[in-house]
């Protein structure tokens, strides 16, 4: 075996004396500077790891991680469990569709029953906001939470912010945009916490059919410090995209066109898509962003997503290193 | 039917403007008189000395559950909640299963409450047949089987043209109409209210408007028949002053608020009981109508000061707990409320105030007169039904001590102002806690 070095090193790395204390993952609104800084050092580690002739370290050696997915993924769910294996773990999924879920059980007693199989860290997606955090009150293994409803998606922010890092070093008072379904993105939420504790300026944009209370053109901003953070808000692209250094396009559910919220694809394309036109708006270099899957010819236009400012592709192949920051600082925490 | 004298509490009768300390003597299960303190008294006595003594509490909405969701409430816990919580009149909905759509049901109600329950059940039927909203409940012969008001509450009569006929039908009858006000397509899926709480959250709203389109609705459906609507559990500003406007035109609408939307706001979904910390997602603050702004709050207290509220109602809505121990969006909305309605209320407005529109305000706004003479008073003649309370008295809400079986209140843990001591009703002590 080579690298044995390296392998200390990646150990050596949750011993750090700014040691991770957490034991669940449920946001990223609460996460301190010093825990971002940590989550994105280790990220570099992993990438180094990723990068080897075999991409493997021993050191979650006999942990169990069950995934447990509530709503259809491919991604996350693939980034996890690719996360989970290199660090050497179990990687166990379990889809809500194949499982006592069906038969009627309650999601508590399903996590009740993965703890008692062994799982050290649960990583689950539910449809419903929240329910993480419910799970995380009656467990005592780790939850990650890849994505509950409208609510947060800490994972993609972190690599989202560790892509942006990437290119741009530090984002602050770079200036994001956010375009397309805000009311309905967790994507958009978590990034609207991280961006803005990494000192980012962001703005989102959107019809105001799909941007949320307090969000919207003409509401008063909400003083409350337990309140998302402040952001800048315009419906209007070509206006929102000016001198931006980062744009990311959400993806839009087919549904929305049911509730009433949208006309039709073609009108939201004509008035959200980012195209070479628009992206000519945004400083030179701007990062295009998106969080996959991608409506082709919808949120992006076809030659904007494959140029060379497109990150698209880094996004997904950074979201398997912050994964395996993450699993590897839960599972150094020490429990009482 | 007993005897008994509450002696030497400060009597407050708010339906006769009796404020002073005196003896309240029930006999044969009914008010006798209120006798200057410290005269001879026979048959049984509580001292309520440094106390309050008043009305029976009367409560015009509450859910009893039974029949068909008996492991969340009976008409046994559920009245037994009702004395613990100072009322001694409970009106129940009749969203049971199956509905009070009939007199067979209505007289199960009626016979179930005489044997097990401990305060007086009144019954509320349905305006529509199976609360489906499509065609009228037979009205007439729930009205000669006992109900004192229609309603379909926990879901709104959505088609205008029922609801006015209804109201013309009803108003025959001289019996109210209670809408549950609520637009459902504005308030589709919502499970709070839409504000900065709902976004944070990431979870679907429900805007103001949902209640205050259906408000205006039943408020011109009121001026068009000349019936009376009575709006339930009102919760916006808007509807607060869409009543007051109807109201200054003379229109026959009446309106009820709960304690909880006197008291809290969508911010106890984020906080859950104890603030700080990680989100609550508080599924015991789920509820309908949703908890809503601080201006609201501020509404709906200013407006039932003003009258433009009638009366307090406590929308008791007890679940099991599984109903409440999962994830937001699939929770049962409601709060169970009869056991903290008294502490509740004093928190927001002053005890006078709070004693009126939980005893004579709500029987006025029902009528409910016309079924029990006296209910909600302690004229001479009305029922022994006597509430002695320490509006001093600091205690701390333990779901587990309750008398309901629906343990879903956000007020776990909260120590609030304001104790029922004790709870007499036909001259009988239903509940002690001396």
């Amino acid at each position: 075996m080579r690298a044995t070095s390296q392998d200390q090193a990646v150990e050596r790395r949750s011993t750090d004396d700014r040691e991770w204390t957490r034991q669940h993952l449920l946001d990223v609104d609460d996460l301190s500077g010093d825990e971002i800084d940590l989550l994105m050092e280790t990220t570099d580690s992993m990438k180094e790891v990723l990068g080897r002739d075999v991409p493997r370290v021993p050191t979650l050696r006999g942990r169990t991680i069950v995934t447990l997915f509530y709503e259809a993924s491919t991604r996350t769910r693939a980034s996890f469990e690719l996360a989970g294996k290199a660090l050497g773990a179990d990687v166990i999924n379990v889809a809500a569709g194949g499982s006592s879920v069906e038969k009627g059980e309650s999601l508590i007693d399903t996590v009740r029953t993965l703890q008692a199989v062994g799982a050290d860290v649960l990583v689950m997606r539910h449809g419903s906001s929240g329910a993480p955090h419910l799970v995380a009150r009656h467990i005592r293994s780790s939850v990650i939470n890849a994505g509950d409803g409208w609510h947060a998606h800490p994972t993609q922010a972190l690599l989202d912010l560790y892509t942006m890092r990437a290119h741009l070093g530090d984002v602050r008072g770079r200036r994001v945009v956010i375009v397309g379904d805000i009311a309905h993105s967790r994507v958009a939420r978590s990034n609207i916490w991280l961006l803005s504790k990494a000192g980012a300026e962001v703005t989102v944009c959107g019809p105001a059919t799909l941007l949320p209370a307090g969000l919207r053109p003409g509401d008063p901003p909400t003083e409350d410090p337990a309140a998302l953070p402040r952001v800048n808000v315009e419906t209007d692209l070509d206006a929102a995209v000016e001198g931006a250094d980062v744009v990311m396009a959400l993806r839009l559910q087919k549904e929305r066109m049911s509730g009433g919220l949208l006309p039709s694809l073609r009108e939201y394309a004509r008035l959200y898509q980012l195209n070479e036109s628009r992206l000519a708006r945004a400083a030179s270099g701007a990062l295009v962003m998106h969080p996959g899957p991608i409506n082709e010819g919808v949120e992006i236009s076809p030659a904007v997503a494959s140029s060379l400012q497109s990150v698209i592709d880094e996004q997904v192949t950074n979201g398997v290193a912050v994964r395996m920051a993450v699993l590897l600082l839960m599972c150094g925490v020490k429990r009482a | 039917m007993s005897d008994i004298t509450v002696r030497g509490g400060r009597v407050l009768d708010p339906a006769n403007g009796f404020d002073a300390v005196a003896d309240v003597v029930v006999r044969k299960g009914v008010v006798v008189e209120l006798a200057k303190p410290g005269g001879k008294a026979s048959g049984e006595t509580i001292d309520a000395a440094g106390l309050v003594v008043c009305p029976g509490f009367v409560d015009i909405h509450a859910h009893l559950r039974e029949p068909g969701f008996e492991h969340k409430e009976t008409i046994a816990t559920g009245t037994q909640a009702a004395a613990r919580g100072g009322f001694t009149t409970v009106c129940a909905m009749p969203n049971t299963e199956p509905a009070t759509d009939s007199a067979g049901a209505v007289e199960f109600i009626l016979r179930t409450a005489a044997a097990k329950g401990v305060v007086r059940v009144l019954p509320i039927g349905c305006v529509t047949k199976g609360r489906a909203g499509h065609e009228l409940a037979e009205l007439s012969e729930l009205a000669d089987a006992g109900v004192v008001a229609f309603s379909d509450d926990g879901a709104p009569v959505t088609d205008a043209a029922l609801m006015r006929r209804a109201l013309e039908y009803a108003g025959m009858l001289q019996t109210p109409v209670i809408d549950h006000a609520e637009e459902p397509a504005l308030a589709a899926g919502g499970v709070m209210h839409e504000g900065w709480v709902s976004t944070r959250l990431g979870l679907r709203g429900v805007p103001a408007a949902a209640e205050e389109t259906a408000v205006a609705r039943d408020i011109a459906l009121a001026e068009t028949t000349g019936s009376r609507v009575h709006i339930a559990h009102i919760s916006t500003a808007g509807s607060v002053e869409l009543v007051r406007a109807a109201k200054a035109r003379g229109l026959p609408v009446t309106a009820e608020v709960t304690p909880h939307h006197l008291t809290l706001t969508h911010e106890a979904v984020l906080t859950g009981p104890s603030e700080g910390g990680a989100l609550a997602y508080d599924t015991n603050a789920k509820v309908n109508p949703p908890l809503r702004t601080p201006e609201d709050v501020a509404a709906c207290v200013a407006g039932l000061l003003d009258a433009t509220i009638d009366c307090i109602a406590t929308d008791h809505a007890p679940h099991a707990t599984q109903d409440k121990l999962c994830e937001f969006d699939a929770a049962a909305m409601g709060i169970s409320g009869l056991e903290t309605a008294l502490a509740l209320c004093l928190t927001a407005i002053p005890l006078e105030a709070a004693v009126e529109r939980l005893t004579i305000a709500p029987a006025t706004t029902l009528e409910l007169a016309r079924h029990v003479p006296g209910i909600g008073s302690l004229s001479k003649g009305a029922p022994g039904d006597v509430v002695i309370i320490d509006p001093e008295a600091e205690w701390t809400v333990e779901p587990e001590t309750f008398a309901s079986l629906g343990k879903n209140t956000p007020l776990a843990g909260r120590t609030l102002k304001g104790r029922v001591v004790a709870t007499v009703y036909g001259g009988k002590v239903v509940y002690d806690a001396r």
